[in-house]
């Protein structure tokens, strides 16, 4: 059996993270050894942490080395655990309380504008993510995370999902592509997570096995609230069965693309004016809206160029999507901005709105503008702008002044 | 050490006497009342210095033993140079090679540049700093390792200390970029330029003995003299004094981090909603990455609703100078220059104007410019739920940086302090700092990612941010919020020894740094 195993990262430019090496021994005590530079501070309470990791798992002997960069509680706590199961075959899990900030739960319908990946290895990138308020956050444990780092980053993933403030963003965990994404979800479902991004995905039979087993683990853990999945079409088939993947679940609640494999799929470079995407934009939005849900566009990766973002944010929005990846919190206010209902749109929702509350009041079936009668999805449409104006702090009454 | 320790105004146990001198514990704000006449140097005569003006020696070495360099004496350098300085170096050198013994090294700032200072420490040749002991220097005085007490002073503290006697200097080195052989020098032109010499002027003035060193000599007359040959003693040719890249290091960038970009953003929304951004208002921002964003917000906000400012306050770089240009802002008063740009738009632009230590902090003149500016945006290590702030050591105890241009800033009218509510798990808001360097009072904002906190006693501020959707919270709610995400830090773990003191711009003493306990 091996004795040794290390989780964690260290090196340049490392911080808010921890490197662990544990050694199990047959004698001798817990021997922990720290090089921290918040030893002064927090020394004595990180060592108290990992006698307090390593008595869980019933281990009595061993030396823990751990190179500190300032992580917090339960960064440390992932790492030791991570070196832990490395060693031992155990089925616990040191489970950190879910923080009561996080206990929240998310609407099938609610705004997904702007969704921020976080690369799942990562820890400090995650601390301050929720500032930014993007609509949603992506804890990846996908592309963003090396495979051999796979195993430690799902531990991590769990307890940052216990315990980060994220100021009421969704909380999405993007699992590994089936079937290793079903052990992710064993160790992520339990903390309160609201979505699972479902990667590559080309079956609707993926998105049921998803689904089953997230009712699995939340039936272990006897837990009751949503999680909802986004698959993410990513390949020519999955293009072509969108909307049997859209409709597999009553949980799905939106479908996402993602272009870099798609056009890689095609054989065709992704361009700036993405013509060669145009095609599974429009089906995806198609399947999605065929099936009551949202569609979501692909990240727009240079980071520097917020004017061509925002072009991009508004061809998005003209071709039907509700909402757009991002892999940098700059872009978060370009995409809800460019999102947003311009005013002309905003002061004419907000007649409609008017004529349809009167025609509602007086218990008129048909709402009428003027002489012209408006349609009863013109007025659901018309209805989600003016609430987006709101949830977005859009000022109405400098709408109406314009019109 | 029979030294007898009493409370000062600010709660703080202060020595009666520091490296055998006594010292005044601070008192309050404005409570010390200075008496008596300012220190006056020897008078000189012509008749004693070359009738043709030419004061050149041979070498720095030969200017040191003319200038009767002693056991004990001061010797003051300046730091213009930033991390880019040759000269103090050498001066330690030579005099260690000297053998003398027991100096005062009296920098206006140290820079780790300065790390073979420690070892002119530890071969006796130097006694203590009076100045400030950034990172290496730091961490050997809070070892204890340093034979005398640090003294720490403000830009503004310094000018005082030497006007009113606190701080006697014997020899002044004063390196710069351009000189003449009579003694006048300036910092705008030459291969070492650093824009001006404002940090020299008391030592210039006041010092017994004042060399300058160039490596850009000029026949008389050196112009701008921002440095008057009429102080000088004598003037020393090098080879090189300064590492231009070092000096002006480039222009420094604008924060790519996020998480700092939202914090200047939050600050700026602030002053505009505070009315703080008004026609005609001042401002003073630092250099670092998320004050040179704030500043890039002001503009965006000034040209929105074409508004101007009379004036800024430099540390100048290339963005305030961009302003100045634009029409943004009417004139930079210029304390220190960190870029290219700052350095040419201070030799060209009649606008650009340099300052000294003397007409923008000297707290004991007949008035001072810090507390005419409107908006200062400043950092800290450390704030305590009083709104007292240290800028000198870490949470850990250590010495690490000196005060600045810090405490004198704190008179401007709105003291704005923009700090990331948490630093690698050390939360930056305590119940009380390691090291008191200003007073809570002089303090109004603070302003982090996850909130904003009005000092209480500005109700103005308080009243007019009634309604306003920024995450506007009490300092005691910011604590928490850090404590909850860290967790509650020990205090530092120091000894009984006295390693440093902190100045207040007055000359008492508002507290004390000791030594750090490293077997805690």
């Amino acid at each position: 059996m091996k004795k040794t195993a290390a989780a964690g990262n260290r090196g340049t430019g490392v911080r808010s993270d921890c490197y662990v090496t544990l050694e199990l021994k047959k004698s001798g005590g817990l021997e922990i050894r720290l090089e921290s530079k918040v030893k002064p501070l927090f020394g004595d309470s990180i060592i108290d942490l990992c006698r307090e990791v390593l008595t869980f798992f019933g281990i009595e002997h061993a030396t823990v080395d751990i190179e500190d960069m300032g992580a917090l509680p339960y960064m440390i706590a992932a790492r030791l655990e991570a070196a832990v199961r490395r060693l031992i075959d155990t089925d616990r899990r040191f489970m950190m309380e879910v923080i009561p900030q996080n206990r929240y739960e998310t609407k099938k319908d609610r705004y997904r504008r702007s969704r921020l990946y976080l690369p799942g290895n990562t820890p400090k990138l995650a601390l301050n993510a929720g500032i930014h308020q993007p609509d949603g956050i992506i804890l990846d444990l996908e592309d963003s995370v090396a495979p051999d780092k796979k195993f430690e980053a799902a531990i991590m993933v769990r307890n940052a999902l216990c315990r980060i403030d994220f100021y009421g963003a969704e909380r999405m965990v993007r699992i590994n592509q089936l079937p290793a994404g079903l052990d992710d979800l064993e160790e992520v479902i339990p903390c309160h997570v609201n979505l699972i991004l479902l990667p590559k995905c080309e079956s609707a039979d993926q998105v049921v096995q998803v689904d089953d087993q997230i009712q699995a683990v939340k039936n272990a853990h006897k837990q009751e609230y949503p999680v909802y999945i986004m698959p993410i079409i990513e390949s020519a088939l999955g293009v072509l069965r969108a909307f049997e993947i859209a409709s597999a679940s009553p949980n799905v609640v939106a479908l996402a693309i993602g272009l870099e494999d798609y056009t890689a799929d095609l054989g065709c470079p992704r361009t700036r004016e993405g013509r060669e995407s145009f095609f599974a934009r429009s089906m995806l939005v198609n399947a999605a809206r065929a099936a009551g849900i949202q569609a979501i566009d692909s990240v727009f990766s240079d980071v520097s160029d917020m004017e061509a973002l925002k072009n991009t944010v508004l061809e998005s929005k003209s071709l039907g999507f509700d909402g757009m990846g991002c892999i940098h919190p700059r872009q978060i206010r370009v995409i809800h901005e460019a999102f947003a209902p311009g005013q002309a749109e905003l002061s004419k929702a907000l007649k409609i709105v008017a004529a349809f509350r009167e025609a509602e009041e007086k218990g008129l079936g048909v709402v009428s503008l003027g002489s012209k009668m408006i349609d009863p999805p013109v007025v659901k449409r018309a209805l989600r702008i003016v609430d987006m104006a709101e949830k977005m702090g859009i000022e109405i009454q400098d709408a109406e002044k314009q019109s | 050490m029979n030294n007898t320790f009493t409370k000062n105004a600010v709660g703080r146990m202060i020595p009666a006497e520091i490296n055998g001198k006594p010292v005044i514990p601070f008192k309050g704000v404005g409570k010390h009342r200075p008496e008596g006449r300012k220190t006056a140097p020897m008078i000189a005569t012509c008749a004693d210095y070359p009738s043709d003006g030419d004061k050149r020696v041979a070498g720095l070495k030969e200017a040191l033993v003319k200038a009767g360099i002693q056991n004990g004496m001061t010797i003051s350098t300046h730091h213009h140079f930033r991390n880019g300085d040759l000269v103090a170096n050498e001066v330690f050198r030579i005099a260690s090679e000297l053998g003398i013994r027991d100096l005062v090294w009296f920098p206006s700032a140290s820079f780790p540049c300065h790390e073979p200072i420690i070892g002119y420490m530890e071969d006796g040749t130097i006694h203590h700093i009076e100045g400030s002991m950034n990172g290496p220097l730091g961490r050997f005085t809070s070892r204890g390792k340093m034979k005398g007490v640090g003294v720490l002073r403000s830009h503004g503290g310094r000018y005082q200390a030497v006007q009113d006697g606190d701080v006697h200097i014997d020899i002044a080195v004063i390196a710069a970029p351009t000189a003449d052989p009579f003694g006048n020098a300036n910092g705008v032109t030459g291969s070492s330029a650093c824009g001006l010499l404002g940090f020299a002027l008391a030592d210039s003035q006041y010092a017994d003995r004042v060399i300058v060193v160039t490596d850009n000599l000029v026949p008389f007359p050196c112009i701008p003299w921002q440095i008057q040959g009429n102080y000088v003693d004598y003037v020393v040719e090098m080879d090189q004094i300064g590492v231009p890249e070092k000096i002006v290091s480039g222009t420094t960038q604008v924060t790519k981090s996020p998480d700092r970009l939202y914090i200047a953003e939050l600050t700026a929304q602030f002053c505009e909603e505070a009315g703080l951004i008004r026609e005609g208002f001042s401002f003073q921002a630092g250099a670092g990455g998320t004050s040179l964003s704030i500043g890039i917000y002001f503009a965006e906000i000034m040209r929105r609703n074409g508004i101007k400012a009379r004036f800024a306050r430099g540390g100048s770089n290339k963005y305030l100078v961009d302003m100045l240009e634009e029409g943004l802002v009417e004139y930079i008063l210029d304390g220190q220059t960190f870029d290219l740009d700052g350095v040419r738009s201070m030799r060209d632009n009649p606008r650009h104007v340099n300052t000294s230590p003397f007409t923008s902090y000297n707290y004991h003149g007949k008035g001072n410019f810090a507390g005419i500016v409107d908006i200062v945006i400043l950092g800290a290590t450390e704030v305590d739920v009083n709104y007292n702030a240290n800028v000198v050591t870490h949470s850990d105890g250590y010495l690490l940086h000196g005060i600045g241009g810090w405490q004198n800033c704190l008179f401007s009218k709105n003291v704005i302090l923009p700090i990331p509510l948490f630093r690698d798990r050390v939360p930056v808001i305590r119940d009380e700092v390691t090291t008191i360097c200003g007073p809570g009072e002089l303090i109004d904002i603070i302003v982090t990612e996850r909130g904003i906190a009005i000092n209480p006693r500005r109700k103005d501020l308080i009243e007019k941010m009634k309604g306003s959707k920024l995450p506007i919270k009490t300092i005691g709610q910011l604590k928490e919020e850090a404590e909850a995400i860290c967790g509650v830090p020990k205090p530092a773990a120091f000894t009984e020894k006295v390693i440093a003191a902190v100045k207040w711009v007055d000359g008492t003493v508002i507290d004390v740094v000791r030594q750090v306990r490293e077997d805690a």
